[in-house]
């Protein structure tokens, strides 16, 4: 955007939300190293609309942020004319104990909801990463769950309700404030992982579940990984229900597979027994007190060379796709896996040029393909970013997916070009 | 033009097709029956392809049809649009894939709900969703409504359980979205697909996930004086952090239906609680304890000591709105949520207006969540009525509306709630919805008229495009 453009626009903007909630970007802003070249948190769900209205007119390309944990998550944006916080939108607006619902604005922070909650011994069941800044608009955007997804599903679970701001200002409500509700298209799964690109979420109604009375966990050593596959398959079709179920495994040749169950003493103490009879023979270790953090233990270890993807696949491939990561790295290669028993895993890999990462994803692709397997580029170097689709193959619902888009963002404003297949 | 296309069917689906008026008339309604269309012609299908060039031939010739899977709908999802066709997908019910290793099976679209469970009962496993039309309905009818039952509750709803679908779009394009793992990259497409009530497409082929059986199943039945102190145990069961796999409640004109129906031996009192604990056995055992001392005010407490008499428990609560019909000549159906918490206020409002209309409402909730099923009963035959109950059952709708609630919670909103849409949803609101609706069918052929009060205007897209200033000049650049 020229100058005396971004001049003529903050003033425009300047005029809608208060004096201080509009500001030139800054590095710290930045989306895969662009910088937005204005940075605007609105005070209300009227300003934010007013805000899309006018970058809607003007053809600006507007980014939505929450927390900022998630921002790289897509294709990196080619420029971003105006960044839309909703940092100001973060009060808990309703939580109705009685119906197990609460009502947020999509600013809140996951913790600033889960300490709402904990004196009324409920909680959202979702355990996205870094939930002291991850905001209840930014999760849902990104589609981020945890190890409770097991148990409990995942963001298109436990969403009830949304508020949307489309690009032309329109407010839009779907869902609602029960759990149970069939009235109209269900919106609320629509902009769950849409990543910002049909609207921007101003509210959000979840569903919530009981604390557990108490919880326990257990970590089994294995020194193969098919024998702990087989585990975690005999776990989910045992009289079990854990709460959470994954396999962490590296190149160092570490094999432990985690589990938690979650509820009252005398069901504890059932079903450890039940897991502990399958494990056979293997007895349980010393469990680590940050198991469940893995996810964000893959970040949390630095280096900008670093690729991290997000992987779906059939609860009973996890030991092959690990062999295949193991068999198609280099020996030198870094790599460490989290994988869930519901098929989603995580997986980090070090120390290799961008030519052979990008091999080595494709490679993947085409492993996990035949059977609906995916691959999603999460964190990835800007060279490796150049080479490789982070999305991959779009499938046959690609251009039903762009009609969906061209109705909702016609001129196209929202993170644009960032989603699958250049959506 | 309409003996040319019936000609261009025949050569699709060859003895597939009925045209007859007296068998067009089986078709004429869904579960709901006070509304009737008859079909210019029903198809039926037996192969993805097959449905593929009907609806071809059907968005050429810019023919209306109706998806339909056994009719058990109760809002007139499946009823006939005028001129337009019938797709039956009752010969498309085949199970096509069971991987119990992964916990997913494979069904086209008329395979019967419990024959999902059925087909993975052996292995221990079951299909969450249960309608009480599940010996009936199909799979791709519960992909249309988002199917509920008593159990959702606790395993939620049909999308819960949807992994992946092959649906035939209506421009006659087959896409496959969702797949067979979590999280397919790209819009949750299955998400918005099921519970669109036939109007976006129509489902060829579903990927569900199955459940692990529990271990140990328990019911209890307990007799309160009213349904005010039955919802005051459910708030106090939900309160001490249970999660019941269902809570049902029926009130007297309920119990006593069902009773003359199935002799399913309830108890005759005000408020009837039918409460189901699944899990570990140690678990259920202790949780069941619990949720007895929560139930104190019972009049008599009763579990079920077997399988055979929890099966009759349910088999009361399944049947209550067919024997609805043993104590009035008809009667219908509601679906209305309302917030647990709104129950004693919700109940004595329907009493009133009960009062009011001189029309008896029979009350059957799924009270965990909220879904009230309140059946209002009345005589055709007596001048009027109709006109009354229906208006009865609309001020209920509303009601649920007003204390925060919704118009649906499982039967969905068809032809018959349509008009309530505005209840719940602003105009903005709605137009947002029909977004989606343009995206996939611009035209309008995939049961129009349905869900929506009205049908939206929809460019094939929303305007040209307009470059800006800077553009023009060079200034600026869009990528």
């Amino acid at each position: 955007m020229p100058e005396f453009a971004k001049a003529t626009s903050a003033q425009a903007l300047g005029a809608i939300v208060a004096e201080g909630n509009l500001r030139e970007g800054k590095s710290a802003d930045a989306i895969c190293g662009v910088i937005p070249q204005l940075y605007a948190e609105p005070a209300s769900e009227t300003e934010l609309a007013q805000l899309l209205a006018y970058a809607s007119r003007e053809g600006m390309r507007v980014s939505p942020r929450g927390g900022g944990t998630t921002l790289d998550w897509g294709t990196a944006p080619r420029a971003i004319d105006l960044m839309i916080s909703t940092a100001k939108l973060s009060h808990i607006l309703e939580h109705a104990p009685g119906d197990m619902t609460i009502t947020v604005e999509a600013g809140a922070t996951i913790a600033q909801i889960q300490n709402a909650l904990a004196p009324h011994r409920q909680r959202l069941a979702l355990d996205p990463l870094w939930p002291d800044v991850a905001t209840a608009g930014g999760v849902v955007a990104a589609n981020d769950s945890g190890s409770l997804r097991i148990r409990y599903g995942g963001v298109r679970d436990l969403i009830i309700g949304i508020t949307v701001i489309l690009p032309d200002g329109t407010i839009a409500k779907s869902g609602g404030k029960v759990v149970k509700n069939v009235a109209g298209y269900d919106l609320p799964k629509l902009m769950s992982g849409a990543l910002g690109t049909l609207g921007i979420i101003s509210r959000v109604v979840f569903r919530l579940h009981p604390l557990p009375e108490s919880t326990r966990s257990l970590t089994f050593p294995f020194i193969d990984r098919e024998t702990a596959n087989q585990f975690m398959l005999s776990i989910t079709d045992s009289i079990a229900v854990p709460t959470g179920l994954q396999m962490r495994t590296s190149a160092s040749g570490i094999i432990k597979v985690d589990v938690r169950i979650d509820g009252i003493a005398a069901g504890i103490a059932a079903q450890s027994e039940v897991v502990c009879k399958l494990a056979g023979g293997v007895n349980p270790i010393e469990p680590d007190t940050d198991q469940w953090l893995a996810r964000e233990q893959l970040w949390n270890s630095g280096g900008d060379s670093a690729s991290i993807c997000k992987l779906s696949m059939l609860p009973n491939q996890l030991s092959s796709t690990a062999e295949f990561v193991r068999e198609a790295l280099s020996a030198n290669a870094e790599w460490t896996f989290v994988m869930q028993s519901t098929g989603l895993a995580w997986l980090r890999a070090d120390a290799l040029d961008c030519a052979q990462i990008a091999d080595f994803v494709s490679a993947l692709r085409s492993f996990l393909a035949p059977t609906g397997g995916t691959l999603v580029l999460l964190k990835a170097p800007p060279a490796l970013r150049e080479k490789v689709d982070v999305w991959g193959n779009a499938g046959d619902a690609l251009s039903l997916m762009k009609r969906i888009k061209e109705q909702f963002d016609p001129r196209g404003i929202l993170n644009r070009g960032r989603f699958l297949g250049g959506i | 033009m309409n003996a040319t296309f019936i000609e261009a069917l025949r050569s699709l689906v060859g003895d597939g097709l009925i045209t007859s008026r007296e068998e067009l008339r089986t078709y004429e309604c869904d579960g709901l029956t006070n509304f009737r269309v008859v079909p210019l012609a029903v198809v039926l299908p037996s192969t993805a392809g097959q449905v593929q060039a009907i609806v071809r031939l059907c968005a050429q010739e810019h023919v209306a049809f109706v998806a339909r899977g056994s009719g058990t709908g109760l809002s007139g999802g499946a009823l006939p649009v005028e001129g337009g066709i019938v797709i039956s997908l009752a010969r498309l019910n085949h199970i096509l894939e069971v991987d119990i290793a992964n916990a997913r099976i494979v069904v086209e679209p008329g395979v019967i709900n419990a024959a999902v469970t059925q087909r993975v009962t052996p292995h221990g496993y079951f299909y969450a969703p249960d309608p009480s039309s599940q010996s009936v309905c199909t799979i791709g009818g519960n992909v249309a409504e988002n199917s509920g039952g008593a159990h959702c509750l606790k395993y939620g709803f049909t999308t819960t359980h949807v992994l992946g679908l092959e649906v035939v779009l209506p421009d006659g394009s087959l896409a496959h979205i969702g797949g067979t793992t979590l999280d397919t990259p790209g819009y949750d497409l299955p998400g918005v697909f099921v519970g669109s009530e036939g109007t976006l497409g129509v489902t060829t082929k579903v990927t569900l996930r199955i459940m692990k059986r529990p271990e140990v199943i328990q019911t209890l039945l307990a007799a309160f004086d009213s349904t005010n102190s039955a919802g005051a145990a459910v708030s106090d069961i939900i309160a001490s952090g249970i999660l019941p796999a269902a809570i049902e409640m029926m009130d007297n004109l309920a119990i006593q239906a069902a009773e003359a129906a199935v002799h399913a031996g309830y108890p005759n009192c005000g408020g009837l609680l039918l409460v189901e604990l699944d899990g570990p056995a140690a678990e259920v055992e202790a949780l069941m304890l619990q949720v007895r001392l929560r139930c104190s005010g019972a009049s008599e407490i009763r579990v079920a000591q077997s399988e055979a008499e929890r099966m009759v428990i349910w088999k009361g609560r399944k049947a209550a709105f067919a024997a609805v019909g043993r104590i009035s000549p008809n009667y219908i159906v509601q679906d209305g949520v309302i917030p647990r918490t709104s129950l004693p206020q919700v109940m004595e409002e329907i009493e009133r207006l009960s009062v009011v209309a001189g029309l008896r409402v029979a009350n059957v909730f799924h009270a965990g969540d909220g879904n009230l099923h309140p059946l209002v009963l009345y005589d055709r035959r007596i001048e009027g009525q109709e006109h009354d109950a229906e208006q009865l059952s609309g001020d209920i709708l509303k009601l649920c509306v007003r204390v925060g609630g919704s118009i649906t919670g499982e039967h969905g909103v068809g032809e018959e709630k349509k008009m309530f849409m505005p209840e719940m949803f602003a105009e903005p609101d709605l137009q947002t919805m029909q977004l989606v609706r343009c995206a996939f069918d611009p035209d309008h052929l995939s049961n129009p008229g349905k869900v929506f009060p009205r049908t939206p205007l929809c460019a094939e897209k929303q305007g040209p495009y307009v470059p800006h200033p800077l553009e023009i000049s060079g200034e600026a650049q869009f990528f």
